[in-house]
């Protein structure tokens, strides 16, 4: 590779490989032209200059190298992943799981058991990949097979994005500048696209609308979780995405969801919200640290979730009479409760 | 006897997660060992004991951080070979970020954390660029897009490390961390190895402890800006 790039000249470089600047942006700007080759770039550095950087010049150059290998891999497609499989290991007191479940591309799995009762553990396992080698035994398959274990600890291939109850940003920009640089480390070409399908799509989950102008920093909370949630369905590379509870307030759920989904998600949600756990296609129930049990969830369960939904969508207009400085006088409203 | 030198910016998480590591390597009955490099002063020894693991401070005081390292690392592994550790884990604080701990050939970590922004990955020398795992903390507390970006500027600074994310108050990552550990060449004498890059240069008159200010008393390794 070296053998092409160091041929080329500093403009050919940044106008055929654009990401290329990101690391000598991180370089003294050794005043040198376009014209000049990228070879002639690291000989003419300085051993003082390179001292001050804290590099040798074989390593800076072997960095350069591998950079620019890394990042091209970055655009490489992904293996598609279809399905995982969690086989059962066992809980803290030893006792045999016994279950093989497997999660196909598009469906949502709830997770159901108390505080410290192990889900964040079998959430870890996923992210992990664990391979018999964690405290629950558990084996995680990918597309029914072993997966390259490399997996663990790649950045371009991360299995999974996780989606705490915490989704603050600390980053001083606007929604649009914040959005781009995402895009941006993910190698996008179509980032202007990209861009308005996600701010569209969190405004349209939020309710209460934002500008691409808006600081991240003063967006409500619903509307940090609308973005975050829009962005992660269109911008991360991570097929799996694991959701620890969406709260309630200010944002369409069951619209976001669906959102994951259709991008072929495989979304793992731990939630005890009777509507979210309704919505999943199974539920796991966790006990003593192991999977007691999946229960699918029934055709009754779904007739009663379009009725639960009635009631939520009476509270969240409820909700807009207290905003909007109303009174609630009236509650006697007309559920149906069939 | 194996040994990982830990470094990172001040506040990163780095004692946090060390003591997760070591929980999880304890687990397996690994006697693992610390020592810890600071300044001025520290109340880490405290946070080890609590746990018990047995925890070595050195304060470098008027000293640069990293030349007092160096000058004592072969001397904490004599410690810990004494003690019949398994493991050794240095801490020290990249505090000018042109230092760095780590010596070729033996496990260097780099802990680094999503709070200190974007950009900081640049910022960081030899001590994130020459590790050979990233640990990247307090991913919890910031989104999903922002752990994504800062792990790819951190990929950008070093592209052959492996980066894993910890979580230094659940722990989640930290037993994932120690199987790397464990993997780590073994080492029974420092002598002839080498540090994996320079230390920062000095030796100037304020080293031997002048104060004055001006042109006349600034002698040896000295350095001027162009304010032209």
């Amino acid at each position: 590779m070296w053998d092409s790039l160091g041929l080329m000249t500093l403009k050919q470089l940044f106008s055929t490989y654009p990401y290329a600047m990101d690391f000598f942006s991180s370089l003294p700007n050794l005043q040198q032209s376009g014209e000049c080759s990228v070879a002639q770039y690291f000989d003419v550095i300085e051993e003082d200059t390179l001292q001050d950087l804290g590099i040798g010049r074989q390593e800076l150059l072997d960095q350069f190298l591998l950079f620019m290998i890394q990042m091209e891999k970055l655009k490489e497609d992904k293996i598609k992943i279809q399905s995982i499989t969690i086989l059962g290991g066992n809980d803290k007191n030893g006792k045999p799981e016994e279950i093989e479940l497997t999660i196909q591309a598009g469906e949502i799995v709830c997770i159901v058991g108390p505080t410290g009762s192990g889900k964040s553990r079998l959430l870890a396992d996923i992210e992990w990949v664990a391979q018999k080698d964690t405290p629950t035994n558990r084996k995680i398959l990918i597309n029914g097979q072993l997966p390259d274990m490399k997996c663990r600890y790649s950045v371009e291939h991360k299995l999974v994005a996780q989606l705490s109850q915490n989704m603050n940003f600390i980053m001083d920009l606007t929604v649009d500048e914040f959005v781009s640089m995402h895009a941006e480390s993910r190698m996008l070409e179509n980032i202007e696209e990209i861009k308005s399908h996600i701010i569209a799509k969190a405004n349209e989950l939020a309710g209460e609308q934002f500008t691409p102008d808006t600081p991240v920093t003063s967006l409500s909370g619903g509307q940090s979780r609308a973005l975050m949630i829009a962005d992660t369905a269109y911008l991360s590379s991570s097929p799996i995405v694991l959701i620890d509870e969406i709260e309630n307030a200010g944002i369409d759920r069951q619209n976001a969801l669906r959102l994951l989904i259709d991008k072929q998600k495989i979304v793992l949600m731990a939630t005890h919200d009777p509507i979210l756990a309704l919505m999943g296609d199974k539920r796991i129930v966790i006990k003593n640290g192991g999977i007691s049990r999946v229960i699918e969830t029934s055709e009754q369960e779904r007739k009663n979730l379009v009725t639960l939904t009635k009631i939520d969508q009476k509270m969240l207009a409820i909700r807009e009479v207290l905003r909007s400085g109303g009174q609630i006088d009236n509650i006697l409203l007309d559920i149906q409760i069939t | 006897m194996q040994l990982i030198t830990v470094a990172g910016p001040p506040s990163a998480g780095k004692t946090s997660v060390i003591i997760k590591i070591i929980e999880a390597l304890q687990d397996e009955k690994l006697k693992v060992g610390v020592v810890k490099f600071d300044c001025l002063s520290t109340q880490d020894q405290i946070l080890y004991q609590k746990k018990g693991i047995e925890a070595k401070i050195g304060l470098s005081g008027n000293i640069c951080p990293d030349h007092f390292f160096v000058s004592n690392i072969q001397d904490c592994l004599a410690w810990a070979q004494k003690n019949k550790f398994d493991l050794l884990i240095t801490e020290s604080a990249g505090l000018c970020n042109r230092c760095s701990p780590h010596i070729r050939n033996v496990m260097a970590v780099c802990v680094i954390d999503n709070l200190s922004g974007v950009n900081t990955p640049r910022k960081v020398g030899p001590m994130l660029r020459l590790a050979d795992i990233v640990i990247i903390t307090k991913g919890d507390i910031v989104s999903q897009a922002e752990r994504e970006v800062f792990a790819f500027r951190v990929k950008q600074a070093n592209p052959s490390a492996m980066i894993v994310h910890v979580n230094g108050i659940t722990g989640q990552g930290a037993r994932e961390v120690g199987q790397m550990f464990k993997t780590s060449e073994s080492v029974e004498s420092l002598t002839d190895y080498h540090l994996k890059f320079s230390m920062p240069a000095a030796t100037c008159s304020y080293c031997l402890g002048q104060t004055r200010i001006g042109q006349n008393f600034q002698m040896g390794n000295v350095r001027k800006m162009d304010l032209s």
